[in-house]
């Protein structure tokens, strides 16, 4: 048993756990539903496996690194953490349906980065050879995988919200009646983000300490640092958003989907597109 | 939500703030700038602003700009950018404007709402009366048989044993008993609303006291001067480093391994750090100023390649030895020239291990010349090649030189310093609430009142619990 065997049992279990939820808005079955989430956790607990055999491996190798050294190792890792918040809120706050929103995310990842990247294991470059890179990239990953998880809700929370605007006052039906209320929603995209904005803080400060080891400036406006600070800045506003009247609601969610795609961007857009000192995850 | 909003900002419409109206007066107008200081969509829009605005340095090139891209815009753009401040738009006086704001703007929102905030903290109320009781989210009234004096100290060892430990008021023959959980949690805002001052005063003071250089150090040289990074201004250290050593290790894919220089500090004569590896990740500081590996490169003075020659058909091996560039007559009339050698050639040529030397062989009386490799540990290799001559490679004595960044920034530690206290406040503001819970003993009446200014549904579960655990008594 290979680590890519494991990983391709998991993208498989999150494409059933991604079909059962899109079935369960459907058919409205208990039992659907605790299938799409059974699927993920199922789905978890192999790419836990093989991210630690992965982690096997490269000792193996005599290389010795944890896998979170390039874009596929970063893809897979954030594929994970995504599963890993969903899991959280599903057993916390047991509103199933938002699977159907957050299981995609998840799926693309380890979807892009099974078929369409180069998943060799490669030794380290000096830069990467610290424990810093652990601290970092979990701390960051595990504040953009909140960050997605609020944006699965912001979507619903659209959905939901513009249904019941043109059907006037009255609950909106089909599938959209196995949706939350829209306050459940909004309060569901609030904790998702207070749970990611710390991680990003934290994110954003192992990032800075690490630069400061290494290269002696803890901020150097890079573009790497400057988009993570915009994404700061994004959230920063939603939060203080949420105590002002005419942006709550709908603007709150709009802000929060924003901020994930100004976290995406600043994930891949900037390894992709631009320039700088952040270069281990490009390519891959 | 509403409860939510109205207790943390504790004013019944924190957002109409006051008079906004501009009036002739001077209190007016001052009044006016203060509460615009103090609104919080000014920090919304300030955030907003920051945010777009940091896109721009991310998409034009800073510092100064590479000619390729001056070549992509035009020359009235290349002035508009210019003057904006494009190419150094972090620095440039709108985005610093747009900083001072911020800090203001966050003091200014501190000033405004902690006395208040802290008057909940220290001042609490006591008593549970009637009107305060429908305030309240939470509240359930028990009948209980006994006399005041005895429930009351029954409710407060219920309190201390399940809650927190209360305070008793006697007011008109009924007991009030309040107790409470994490008040100082409402200063999570204020705790990263400070933070943020902080990093930025660690910031100034690196700016004003520190400095970020660059110096390069041939390997046996050492140096007690460095280059500013902006401007190449001359900076003397007061003692001098020198570079002992520099190797890099390459992976057998050819990618890097390691860069390591061996570093020596002499300060007053004395040899005050002796020859201690820095390597990326690991650096060196000395009296506040720390060093970086950060490249390297050949020194490119008074190299010397070395090669042995040998013909094919027998007879003593010949030793050259010749600077880079330089061409030399060979045994059988044609000339060779080195053109250039590496250390490790695997990053050139994965299946091959350490040094080698490419050279370039002209036939006597001219013609087509031949480039190829030799190297240094496979001596026999050359010999597949079929000419007459076989080379090897022995080595170079070339120098390298070490590229460090050298740093000093007395602010760091204040920056960390903030950097802990967002941490901290973080978690205050968002995964703490403050809990209270009153308990009122009026004639055989227990009234018990709670509530928390964050996580009301967690809070409810908890006063659930408690309302049960005294019915069981």
């Amino acid at each position: 048993m290979t680590s890519s065997m494991l990983f391709n049992i998991a993208t498989f279990s999150y494409l059933i756990s991604m079909l059962a939820f899109f079935t369960f808005l459907a058919v409205k079955s208990k039992h659907v539903g605790l299938a799409g989430s059974l699927a993920s956790y199922f789905g978890f607990i192999v790419h836990t496996a093989a991210i630690l055999l992965r982690w096997k491996e490269s000792y193996d190798m005599g290389m010795g690194h944890a896998p979170l050294s390039n874009l596929y190792e970063s893809v897979v890792f954030f594929a994970w953490t995504i599963i890993l918040i969903f899991g959280i809120i599903d057993l916390k706050y047991k509103y199933r349906v938002v699977g159907a929103f957050v299981v995609p995310f998840a799926l693309l990842g380890m979807a892009w980065a099974q078929l369409g990247m180069e998943s060799g294991i490669q030794p380290l470059v000096p830069a990467l050879q610290s424990n810093w890179l652990l601290y970092h990239v979990i701390t960051c990953f595990l504040g953009y995988a909140a960050f997605a998880v609020a944006c699965g809700i912001s979507i619903m929370y659209l959905i939901k919200a513009g249904k019941e605007d043109s059907a006037g006052t009255t609950q909106a039906g089909g599938i959209i009646s196995m949706f939350p209320s829209i306050k459940i929603l909004d309060d569901l995209n609030y904790k998702a983000i207070i749970i990611g904005f710390p991680l990003l803080t934290l994110g954003i400060i192992t990032g800075a300490a690490w630069a400061n080891y290494a290269w002696g400036t803890y901020w150097s406006w890079d573009p790497k640092e400057t988009w993570s600070l915009i994404v700061w800045f994004i959230y920063a506003a939603f939060l203080h958003a949420r105590f002002t009247r005419g942006w709550v609601g709908k603007k709150a969610a709009v802000l929060s989907i924003v901020g994930f795609a100004a976290t995406i961007f600043c994930y891949l857009g900037v390894n992709l597109l631009l320039s700088g000192l952040h270069s281990y995850g490009g390519g891959g | 939500m509403k409860n939510v909003r109205e207790d943390i900002f504790f004013d019944k419409n924190p957002w109409k703030s006051g008079s906004v109206t501009l009036t002739t007066s001077n209190r007016g107008f001052l009044q006016a700038l203060w509460d615009f200081f103090c609104s919080l969509k000014l920090a919304i829009f300030l955030l907003i602003m920051l945010a777009t605005t940091s896109i721009i340095g991310t998409v034009i090139p800073q510092g100064t700009p590479p000619p390729e891209y001056l070549q992509t815009i035009s020359d009235g753009k290349y002035k508009i950018y210019q003057a904006l401040g494009f190419f150094d738009m972090y620095h440039s006086w709108w985005f610093i404007l747009l900083l001072y704001l911020f800090t203001v703007n966050i003091v200014a929102c501190s000033i405004k709402r902690l006395p208040r905030v802290w008057k909940v903290i220290s001042e609490p109320t006591l008593v549970m009366d009637d009107s305060f009781e429908k305030t309240l989210g939470l509240t359930h009234d028990f009948k209980m048989n006994g006399d005041a004096a005895s429930l009351r100290d029954k409710m407060t060892a219920f309190l201390k044993g399940e809650f927190a430990e209360p305070v008793v008021t006697e007011r008109e023959g009924e007991f009030h008993l309040f107790a409470q959980k994490t008040p100082y949690s409402r200063l999570g805002v204020y705790v990263v609303h400070l933070s943020i001052i902080v990093i930025f005063i660690g910031a100034l003071l690196g700016s004003f006291f520190g400095y970020k250089a660059y110096v390069n150090i041939v390997e046996g040289t050492g140096t007690s001067v460095v280059y500013s990074r902006s401007g190449q201004k001359p900076i003397e250290l007061g003692f001098t480093v020198r570079c002992e050593d520099f190797a890099v290790t390459f992976y057998d894919t050819g990618a890097p391994k390691e860069f390591k220089s061996l570093l020596t500090v002499i300060d007053g004569g004395q040899v005050v750090v002796d020859k201690r590896p820095i390597i990326v990740n690991d650096p060196l500081t000395y009296k506040g100023i720390t060093f970086y590996q950060s490249s390297y490169g050949p020194a490119g003075e008074g190299g010397l390649y070395h090669f042995t020659v040998r013909e094919r058909k027998g007879g003593a091996p010949v030793k050259l030895s010749l600077h880079p560039g330089e061409r030399t007559l060979l045994p059988d009339g044609s000339s060779m020239q080195g053109l250039e050698a590496a250390q490790e050639v695997s990053q050139f040529v994965p299946q091959f291990r350490g040094a080698a030397a490419r050279i370039e062989v002209t036939p006597k009386g001219g013609g087509e010349p031949q480039a190829f490799i030799v190297f240094q540990n496979y001596p026999e290799f050359d010999a597949q090649r079929g000419a007459d001559l076989i080379f090897t490679y022995d080595g170079s004595d070339e120098k390298m030189f070490t590229g460090l960044q050298v740093a000093k920034d007395p602010g760091v530690w204040v920056v960390w310093t903030g950097c802990s206290l967002m941490v901290i406040g973080c978690c205050m503001a968002f995964f703490m609430s403050h809990k209270r819970v009153w308990i009122r003993v009026r004639k055989g009446h227990v009234t018990l009142g709670g509530s928390a200014n964050k996580n009301q549904p967690g809070f409810q579960l908890a006063f659930d619990a408690l309302v049960d655990k005294l019915k069981q008594q």
